[in-house]
């Protein structure tokens, strides 16, 4: 990779005047280089001011690689020579005009108008109502070929998408998913801030991933305002984050049950997951770990009484998922529904850019904790759990390899001392500085990424939730699987909505 | 088979006996606040600029200051608990919280909170044995709609007071909106609640889908279900407890009271 580009790390801020302004034919030569040399773009944004800000992560080096460049109303698409910046790219044009000439598939991401003003990127007039899903899809034609649209609204308790399958008989050619019905306005809302509400607003960016989130945006407050939050409060963020890793991988699993008509995990695992969001409950009084991360550290603590009873109940916890699960992976006939199914070959997974559980189900050793450690992760060493065969299978026995690491980690924080000094002041943040903050959530690296002006106030924060890149491995798991299979792949990857709407 | 089995008896009955026995809820849960106004220092306004969401107001015309939160818009955050010098503010343990009307979803001293009510007599007829919801997120953070999901598993299971979540709206009798109503979600909301025979009613869970929640003022969303549908229940909390959700829903049948 070239050393024209700013070196960080995770949670370390940058003096703006130190991040390059190249020109945009060498930024995205660059990233092409350093892509195909096993770099992920985990950023390709607009910055509000006429510049696209690129940020590469090199997993193997540790390293986070920032560079900009000033881009017109239209410049040579990244995407035909590196397809992980499709969505970037069509964010980026959607947020702040830029058309990506040569775009193989240039269309809206979340309905909304253009944040600044000048001409739209698809030449809609601005008095013009923007319908939401009223986008061209791709269409295969023929003999036989048949359409199925779904949604936005489903038939569960479940957010809405719109999903669009080319189908012959019950094979998929091709699925088309177009989201953005959550979108709410967290990242535009949040320039000028930090605002009072900033701080909720990214408690709320994906429900389940709160502690995600929530941490990864204290990282670039904390690493903006260059402090250190007590290292109490870096071994609880680690306790609740390892703890909604636990709920949600458990009631995955029990939802994957649950769609192979496979009852007893369905049912157990549907109340298991819910023992820890009270354990999380137990620590800070919200089962989603609301109200717990505060910039400059968290706002409760546990004394050795409540560590106790915590670390009891964890016991208790993990006697009764251990058997659930195992009851799960020991039945045929849940083998045979889950090997072979909507599989996303390693090649596909490492050209879409794919993330967390959903990359490391296709062999690739990467999880942000071990690659990026921030916290209690410089102590405490956490290695990636991996599985190779792209499938169904192996994406719900990387969840079972990681409920095992979390249970065990959750054990060993809870045996530490975790009251005491919870918390630093918060001084404003320093003024034209970059930080970056990369936490691994449950299912996969959230990054967030926060720019501030002269005046110490955020000029644009950009929220990259793992779902950005991985809505697309459900659209190549599907290929060629029969329909009757969507919603078994679609557990598998079990992606957020409103993450990637915001 | 037979290992299935003995999993199930090791794992044992796992169904809350609520309404008969409350289940524990954590020590540190933010149910309803308190106000105790005569601990108000004079002048405060501590908790209002606490606040990141302007739930709480204090009335211009009182001498000494007597907070009013608005749990439609309160995200139960506590940072205004964590603010107040006098310990005036407080969350308690309460977690019963629904009402049948917007305004009632005020907290301030010598103001009684007014919980849900019953259905009227034609509507328990109909629904009052039997109640089909259709659920309809709407642009929240899938928070709320997790713990609405909750109480389909066997933890509470919902089934048994005859109430279930329908995957039609032409087999629901009401609407469920969790969400502030999105712009993008607008249209779909107003075709499920048509779709809806009538008679049926409409329940807003949570911040969001009361007052916007979180996102109340961005004009990508229209600050709740309520400017959309007319709303028989609104269950507060960022997101409610399973149990808040559960205690809102058998008030409106009757099945619990007090």
């Amino acid at each position: 990779m070239s050393d024209r580009w700013c070196v960080t790390r995770n949670g370390v801020a940058v003096a703006l005047r130190d991040v390059p302004d190249l020109s945009l034919d060498v930024m995205s030569a660059d990233v092409v280089a350093a892509v195909s040399a096993g770099a992920r773009l985990g950023c390709w944004s607009g910055d509000g001011e006429g510049r696209i800000v690129a940020v590469l992560v090199d997993d193997a080096a540790g390293e986070l690689r920032v560079a900009r460049a000033r881009v017109g109303d239209r410049y040579p698409s990244l995407t035909p020579s590196c397809p992980q910046a499709h969505l970037f790219e069509r964010e980026l044009a959607e947020q702040f005009g830029p058309v990506a000439v040569g775009h193989p598939w240039f269309k809206p991401v979340r309905s909304h108008a253009r944040w600044t003003p000048g001409p739209d990127a698809w030449g809609r007039a601005a008095d013009m109502p923007i319908v939401p899903g009223v986008v061209e899809t791709f269409r295969v034609e023929g003999e036989d070929v048949h359409e199925v649209a779904v949604g936005p609204v489903h038939a569960g308790v479940i957010e809405p998408g719109h999903f669009r399958f080319q189908c012959h008989g019950e094979q998929v050619f091709h699925l088309e998913i177009q989201l953005g019905y959550q979108h709410r306005g967290i990242e535009r809302a949040a320039v000028g801030g930090p605002h009072p509400q900033t701080l909720h607003q990214m408690e709320a960016a994906a429900g389940d991933t709160t502690v995600g989130h929530t941490w990864a945006h204290c990282l670039v407050l904390e690493a903006l305002a260059d402090v250190a939050p007590p290292p109490v409060a870096q071994d609880l963020r680690a306790t609740m984050l390892e703890l909604e890793r636990l709920a949600n991988h458990v009631g995955d699993l029990g939802a994957l049950a649950g769609d192979v008509g496979f009852q007893p995990t369905a049912s157990f695992n549907g109340r298991l997951r819910g023992d820890f969001l009270n354990l999380t409950a137990a620590l800070c009084g919200s089962r989603l770990g609301r109200g717990m991360l505060r910039p400059g550290g968290v706002r409760f603590g546990a004394d050795e009484a409540r560590r106790r009873d915590m670390t009891h109940r964890l016991h208790a916890a993990r006697r009764d998922v251990t058997g659930s699960v195992e009851l799960l992976f020991h039945t045929p006939s849940v083998a045979a529904r889950f090997e072979r199914v909507g599989i996303v070959r390693p090649e596909e997974a490492t050209a879409a850019g794919l993330v967390g559980v959903a990359r490391r189900a296709c062999g690739t050793a990467v999880d942000a904790r071990h690659d990026h450690p921030v916290g209690a992760w410089l102590q405490t060493r956490v290695d990636p759990a991996i599985c190779g065969e792209g499938d169904v299978q192996s994406r719900a026995w990387v969840r079972w390899l990681e409920i095992c690491d979390s249970l065990e980690l959750v054990d060993r924080l809870l045996a530490r001392p975790l009251d005491g000094e919870l918390r630093v002041p918060m001084p404003s943040l320093r003024p034209d500085h970059l930080a970056i903050g990369l936490i691994e959530g449950w299912r996969g690296p959230v990054l967030h990424l926060g720019l501030t002006g002269p005046d110490g106030r955020l000029t644009r924060y950009k929220v990259v939730d793992p779902s950005f890149h991985n809505w697309m491995g459900l659209a190549l798991a599907l290929r060629d699987e029969q329909i009757s299979d969507f919603p078994l792949c679609n557990k598998s990857f079990n992606l957020s909505y409103c993450g990637y709407d915001l | 088979m037979k290992v299935a089995l003995f999993e199930r008896l090791s794992q044992g009955h796992q169904t809350s006996r609520y309404p008969a026995v409350l289940p524990a809820l954590p020590d540190r849960l933010r149910g309803r606040p308190t106000v105790d106004a005569a601990k108000c220092p004079p002048q405060c306004r501590v908790c209002v600029d606490a606040c990141g969401v302007q739930a709480i107001a204090l009335d211009p015309m009182t001498e000494r200051p007597n907070p009013r939160v608005d749990l439609g818009k309160c995200l139960f955050c506590g940072d205004c608990e964590e603010a107040c010098p006098t310990a005036a503010l407080r969350f308690g343990p309460e977690h019963r919280l629904a009402t049948s009307r917007r305004e009632h979803l005020t907290v301030q001293q010598g103001h009684e909170y007014a919980l849900a009510e019953q259905l009227g007599a034609e509507l328990m007829r109909l629904y009052g044995r039997s109640l089909k919801l259709r659920v309809v997120s709407a642009g929240g953070c899938n928070g709320c709609e997790v713990d609405v999901n909750v109480l389909g598993t066997i933890g509470w299971d919902l089934g048994r007071f005859g109430i279930s979540y329908a995957a039609s709206p032409r087999h629901a009798d009401g609407m469920l909106v969790c969400g502030p109503v999105t712009r993008n979600m607008e249209l779909a909301v107003r075709k499920t609640w048509q779709a809806i025979p009538d008679p049926k009613i409409c329940i807003a869970v949570g911040a969001c889908a009361i007052a916007g929640g979180p996102f109340a003022g961005h004009p990508e969303q229209l600050g709740g279900a309520a400017a959309v549908v007319p709303v028989d229940l609104f269950v507060p909390g960022c997101p409610p407890h399973p149990l808040t959700i559960l205690d809102g829903l058998l008030r409106l049948l009757g099945k619990v009271r007090g």
